[in-house]
């Protein structure tokens, strides 16, 4: 899944990483957005061998967009902001 | 009088908004960093929040929202970032959790104003990455300046589907195709009642002529087949109204039938619950001012039965004005109701025209997973009636014997389907098969919270 940037991306650019992969994404975006529209194309495996989850509701509600954030523990991805330097596995 | 208000979108701001002109300073707790609730959802800072581009014809309303909601926040006792998970009514206790540590807040009156999500009906291929429900394609853009992809196909009905379809071509994606489940002639005998509201009306009718004129696919009365693709999605497939089926390539997908009460807090207070045959939803009893039958509890927005923004805003004033005349004061509300009860005859209007598909729910194929968080399928739930030891007859039972709404989503997602898919298993009625009961927490906490 790649989120498609389509309005107000002129802002300040981040930089993160996915299992150690640089990301590059801007200030504001939401681990989601900064995950999905910098290229790392899923945020989880689903338990049961179901294949790949990206988030569904992306307002908190259906918990499948989880993502691991060294020093923070499990967030949802789509519930909060992206930090520059944030260590980022796949929930 | 200590009050506490759960919710910080439309009905929440109007309840806090009433409680602080009366004079009561509520505690005021939204899970969210900012109010305003998913409909008025602002970006965060660094984002620009130009009104017209991100609410459009609700620009003006949005607007004043916020302004209420800026001005009560420094007003009341306001907690953000904060989760209430769960309720004790007896005790008139709310247990909270902000930034992974516990709290408990004391209430004598309660207000619960905790919104709605979409109402999804499982499509083969719907886990895959690149799949949405409407609300959160909706946010993408909204909050995030973000399309879910570059050539998006949207499937569903109900006002949301034609509303996110023309903001995403306003923004520049390319739309594939708009998928309405619902048959253009439904519509159209609905369409007398929908007069009732004529500006909301109006404004549907033109997303879809603006639609229609910029050559944008449109199908209604579709059956939908599958969402294709391996690692991402590569296209949609349906049924057409004359039965031919038809195919889009796409790279994403929006998809939601409506919305669904957030009700679970209620639930957990020993709120009795009803099926509203009309919106085909579950709602938590109220009486038309917001009163709950448990003593100090009231209900007001979309948490408390469909009704819209515009609704959500009178109603949670409306509750707060109930709570004022049950502690003593005198408060007039002739006029507030007579506005509520018009909104509710249109509202009706408004079900009748987009009905919830429940033979789609129903007729999902055994093969195709219907719960994302446990990876069940259909035929996996609807083996539970026979067994393995006790038939399952309701929804609660299916829940023991196969794990239906068991995950981390406890539901929220799969609830719906579930019950089309068992009921019609059972031959019984969506009502007679019941709901999936609420279980605190409401949202996964982590076990190593403090109190």
């Amino acid at each position: 899944m790649r989120l498609a940037r389509l309005r107000d991306t002129d802002r300040v650019p981040l930089h993160l990483s996915l299992e150690g992969a640089g990301i590059a994404a801007l200030e504001g975006d939401t681990l989601l957005t900064a995950l999905l529209a910098g290229g790392g194309g899923y945020l989880r495996e689903g338990e049961f061998g179901d294949g790949r989850r990206a988030g569904f509701c992306l307002m908190g509600a259906c918990q499948d967009c989880w993502v691991a954030v060294e020093g923070l523990g499990r967030v949802r991805a789509c519930a909060t902001l992206a930090r520059p330097g944030m260590k980022v596995t796949r929930g | 009088m200590k009050v506490a208000v759960v919710g910080a979108g439309p009905a929440g701001v109007r309840a806090v908004e009433v409680l602080l002109g009366a004079g009561i300073r509520p505690v005021w707790i939204d899970e969210a960093a900012d109010g305003g609730g998913r409909i008025y959802q602002r970006p965060p800072a660094p984002l620009q929040r130009d009104p017209k581009a991100l609410y459009g014809f609700e620009a003006a309303r949005a607007s004043d929202l916020h302004a209420a909601l800026d001005a009560a926040k420094p007003r009341a006792d306001w907690r953000p970032d904060t989760l209430v998970w769960n309720i004790h009514s007896g005790r008139k206790q709310l247990n909270t959790l902000n930034a992974g540590r516990q709290g408990v807040v004391e209430y004598d009156a309660a207000i619960l104003c905790t919104g709605a999500m979409d109402r999804v009906v499982p499509v083969p291929g719907w886990t895959l990455p690149g799949v949405t429900t409407m609300g959160g394609a909706q946010i993408a853009l909204k909050s995030q300046g973000c399309g879910i992809g570059r050539q998006v196909a949207f499937l569903g009905s109900g006002p949301l589907l034609w509303l996110v379809a023309y903001q995403y071509a306003k923004a520049g994606a390319q739309i594939a195709a708009v998928l309405d489940t619902t048959a253009f002639a439904t519509k159209l005998a609905a369409a007398p009642g929908l007069l009732r509201g004529p500006a909301t009306f109006a404004k549907g009718l033109y997303y879809v002529a603006w639609l229609r004129a910029h050559g944008i696919r449109i199908a209604e009365g579709v059956t939908p087949l599958a969402i294709e693709g391996t690692g991402d999605v590569t296209g949609i497939t349906w049924r057409d109204a004359a039965g031919r089926t038809q195919c889009a390539a796409c790279d994403a997908v929006g998809l939601g039938w409506g919305l669904k009460p957030e009700a679970q807090l209620a639930d957990l207070a020993g709120i009795p619950f009803d099926f509203d045959a009309l919106q085909h939803n579950w709602v938590p009893r109220r009486d038309a001012a917001g009163r709950s039958p448990v003593p100090g509890l009231y209900l007001a927005g979309d948490g408390s039965g469909i009704g819209g923004a515009e609704v959500a805003e009178l109603a949670g004033a409306r509750a707060a004005m109930a709570l004022l005349q049950d502690a003593g004061h005198a408060v007039e509300t002739a006029a507030l109701d007579r506005r509520l009860a018009g909104l509710a005859r249109f509202r009706a209007a408004l079900e009748k025209a987009f009905p919830f598909p429940a033979h789609l729910a129903a007729g999902l194929p055994d093969d195709a997973l219907f719960c994302r968080c446990e990876g069940l399928t259909a035929g996996e739930l609807r083996a539970t009636i026979t067994g393995p030891t006790v038939a399952a007859p309701e929804l609660n039972r299916a829940k023991a014997v196969s794990r239906a709404g068991m995950g981390r989503c406890q539901g929220r997602v799969c609830g719906p389907a579930a019950a089309e898919i068992l009921a019609a298993k059972l031959g019984c009625t969506v009502a007679e098969v019941g709901r999936l009961r609420g279980q605190a927490p409401v949202k996964p906490i982590p076990l190593v919270a403090t109190p």
